[in-house]
C-alpha cells in the first residue's frame, strides 16, 4: 500500500546511474553513480559548471540519451516508455520555431505529429499562448517577435500537449538578466496554475534558488551529484525574496557545494 | 540625391557602355586584314601595297598605314568579329522581322532548344530531388550513389553527347528526348548537392526536438526536412536550369539538328557566318537570363509566403 502511493507520487528515480560515452580519447564518465527522487509536483533544478552531465542526465530523462548502468524511471517507466507516451515536453536552450511556420502553427507542431483533431489543435493553441502571455501573437512569424517571446512561445509548445512533466534545459540561458528575471516570475506562477513536474537545467545560482522546490548540484569528471538541498522557501516567492536571510542561506549552501565540487579537481 | 535604384541601373549602363567600347575597338584589329583585301579589290590604295607584306605584317602596323579603312571594319558582311550594331540588327532581323514558324527565325529556333531545356530540367530535378532524399535517408545510398553523381560531372559533356545520341538511336529514340536527357544529365546535379545539403540542414536540436514528439522519419520529412530545404532548393534550381540550356544546345551539336539554338551555331560555323552565330549566342545568354530570372522571382514568392523571406 505505502509502496503503491509511493509509485504514484514519485515522478524521476535514478539508482546508481551510469553513461560512459566512449571517444578517441578514451572513456569520458558524463555521469556516475547518479542517485534521485523527484517528487510529483517538484519544480527540481540541476546546476553544475559545464561537463557536470546536468544536461546529459535531463537527456536520460527524455531518453535522448541512453544509461550505459543503472536504473531510472520517468513517471514508473522506462525513459523509452515514457517518451513514447509523451509524458514530457522538453524545452530546449534555443527556441527553435520553424521559421517558415507562424507562432500558432509551431505550437500546433507536436499536436500534428499526435494526431489531434483540428478544433482540438486550435483549442489548445489558444489555451497555452493565454498561459505564457502571447495572446493575439498566433498569427506572426517568428523572426518578428523578440528572443524572449520567441522562448515563450517555444515553452508554449512543449506544454500544448499537456504531458506531466516539463524539460527544460538552460531555457533561458541566452537571453539578458531583466528578460529571464521576468520570465522565471512567469515560469513559477505557470508552475503553480499547472501543478507540472519541471526539471529545470541552469547554471545561475540565483535562478536555481529562486524557482526550485529541488536543487541539485553537480560536479565534473566524472559526472555526478554532490549535494540535494530541499528549498525551505515559500511556494509564493516575489522577486524580492532573493534578498531574504533564508534566500541567501540556501544560495550560500548551492554556492559551497560547487565549490566542494571543484576542490576534487585541483 | 539620386536614388538607389537610380544608381543601380546607372552602374550598369557604364559598364554595357564600356563593353560594347571594347567590342568596337577590339573589331577594328580583328578585321582589318580582311577589309584592306576588299578595299584593294575595290580600287582602294593600301599600305603596304602587296598582299604578302600585308600577311607578315601586325594588325595594329595595319590600322596606323590604312587608318582609313576603320569605319569598314564595323560593316563586313563576313567579319571575323561582327561589331555590336551587327549583332543586334541581325536578332532584329530573325526575331521580330520574321514570322516565328520561318526556319530563319531566332524565336522558332529558341523555343526548340527552350522545349529540350525544360524537359532536361524537369527530369533532372526530379531525379536529383529523388536521389537526394534517398542519399540523406539512406547510408547505403550515401556511400554508393554520391561518389558516382561526382564522377558523371567530370567527364566532359562534349565527349558524352555523341555517345548519348547514339546510344539512343540504335533503341529507337531520337528528336528532344536524346537533348533532354543530355540536359538532364548536367542539371541532377546541383539539385542533387543543394538538396541534400537542404535536407541536412536541420541541427541536432530540432532532429532532438522530434525525437521528443516520437515523430516518425515520414513525419520529419515532410514536417521539417523538406521545408528546411527549400532556400537550398531554389540555389540549385537556378544553377541546374542554366545547366539544362547548355546541355541542350551541346545536345543539338553532334546530330547536324536542323533546328535549334545549338544548330544555328553549328550552321553558322559551316558558312562562316559569324554574324549568325554571335546573334545565337546571345540569343542564349539572353534565354539562361529570362529562366534564372523567372526562378529567382518564384523563388521569392515562394519563400515570402512561406515566411522565409522578410
Amino acid at each position: 500500500m505505502t509502496n503503491n502511493s509511493r509509485q504514484q507520487t514519485c515522478i524521476f528515480e535514478a539508482a546508481h546511474l551510469d553513461l560512459t560515452f566512449q571517444t578517441n580519447d578514451g572513456p569520458i564518465h558524463a555521469l556516475k553513480d547518479v542517485n534521485l527522487t523527484v517528487d510529483k509536483g517538484e519544480f527540481v533544478s540541476f546546476i553544475g559548471p559545464s561537463g557536470c552531465g546536468k544536461t546529459t542526465f535531463l537527456r536520460c530523462i527524455a531518453a535522448l540519451e541512453t544509461p550505459t548502468g543503472g536504473t531510472l524511471t520517468v513517471n514508473g517507466m522506462t525513459p523509452d516508455e515514457a517518451r513514447r507516451n509523451r509524458a514530457y515536453g522538453y524545452v530546449f536552450q534555443a527556441a527553435g520555431l520553424y521559421p517558415w511556420r507562424t507562432i500558432a502553427k509551431n505550437i500546433k507542431l507536436p499536436l500534428e505529429i499526435m494526431g489531434y483533431s483540428t478544433a482540438e489543435q486550435d483549442e489548445r493553441v489558444r489555451s497555452v499562448l493565454e498561459l505564457v502571455d502571447l495572446e493575439g501573437f498566433g498569427g506572426k512569424f517568428p523572426w518578428q517577435l523578440s528572443g524572449g517571446m520567441q522562448q515563450r512561445a517555444s515553452i508554449a509548445r512543449a506544454l500544448a500537449f499537456d504531458a506531466d512533466i516539463l524539460l527544460m534545459d538552460e531555457p533561458f540561458g541566452a537571453l539578458d538578466e531583466i528578460v529571464r528575471d521576468h520570465l522565471n516570475e512567469q515560469l513559477l506562477a505557470l508552475w503553480a496554475r499547472t501543478e507540472k513536474t519541471i526539471g529545470f537545467v541552469t547554471h545561475s545560482i540565483p535562478e536555481a534558488v529562486y524557482l526550485s522546490t529541488k536543487i541539485v548540484v553537480m560536479s565534473p569528471r566524472p559526472g555526478r551529484i554532490t549535494d540535494v538541498i530541499d528549498s525551505p522557501l515559500p511556494k509564493e516567492r516575489p522577486l524580492d525574496i532573493r534578498d531574504t536571510p533564508e534566500f541567501i542561506e540556501v544560495a550560500h549552501r548551492v554556492r559551497e557545494g560547487l565549490r566542494a565540487g571543484h576542490a576534487d579537481d585541483e | 540625391m539620386m536614388s538607389d535604384g537610380f544608381k543601380a541601373i546607372w552602374a550598369v549602363l557604364t559598364v554595357l557602355a564600356v563593353i560594347v567600347v571594347l567590342w568596337y575597338a577590339a573589331c577594328i584589329p580583328m578585321n582589318i586584314k580582311g577589309v584592306l583585301t576588299e578595299q584593294e579589290r575595290a580600287g582602294a590604295e593600301v599600305q603596304p601595297t602587296s598582299a604578302k607584306d600585308r600577311r607578315d605584317m601586325s594588325e595594329f602596323g595595319l590600322v596606323l598605314n590604312n587608318s582609313f579603312a576603320i569605319p569598314a571594319t564595323w560593316e563586313q558582311d563576313r567579319p571575323r568579329l561582327p561589331a555590336p550594331h551587327q549583332v543586334a540588327i541581325e536578332i532584329w532581323e530573325t526575331t521580330v522581322q520574321k514570322k516565328i514558324t520561318s526556319k530563319r527565325s531566332l524565336i522558332y529556333h529558341g523555343w526548340v532548344t527552350l522545349s529540350a531545356t525544360m524537359l532536361g530540367f524537369v527530369i533532372g530535378t526530379g531525379l536529383g530531388i529523388l536521389l537526394a532524399v534517398g542519399i540523406v535517408h539512406s547510408r547505403v545510398m550515401d556511400l554508393s550513389v554520391m561518389p558516382w553523381a561526382i564522377v558523371s560531372q567530370t567527364i566532359p559533356i562534349i565527349a558524352l553527347a555523341p555517345m548519348i545520341i547514339v546510344v539512343l538511336y540504335s533503341v529507337g529514340i531520337q528528336g528532344i528526348i536524346p537533348k533532354a536527357v543530355i540536359s538532364a544529365y548536367l542539371s541532377f546535379f546541383p539539385v542533387v548537392v543543394g538538396m541534400v545539403k537542404g535536407l541536412r540542414s536541420p541541427d541536432a536540436m530540432q532532429l532532438d526536438l522530434l525525437r521528443t514528439y516520437s515523430a516518425s522519419r515520414s513525419q520529419g520529412f515532410w514536417k521539417l526536412r523538406l521545408p528546411a530545404s527549400m532556400p537550398y532548393l531554389f540555389t540549385s534550381l537556378k544553377i541546374g536550369i542554366a545547366a539544362s540550356l547548355v546541355g541542350a544546345i551541346v545536345g543539338e551539336l553532334p546530330t547536324g539538328a536542323v533546328a535549334g539554338l545549338g544548330a544555328r551555331l553549328l550552321a553558322g560555323s559551316y558558312y562562316g557566318q559569324t554574324v549568325q552565330i554571335w546573334s545565337a549566342l546571345f540569343a542564349a545568354a539572353i534565354l539562361a537570363a529570362c529562366l534564372v530570372g523567372l526562378l529567382g522571382l518564384v523563388e521569392r514568392t515562394v519563400l515570402k509566403r512561406m515566411g522565409m523571406a522578410q
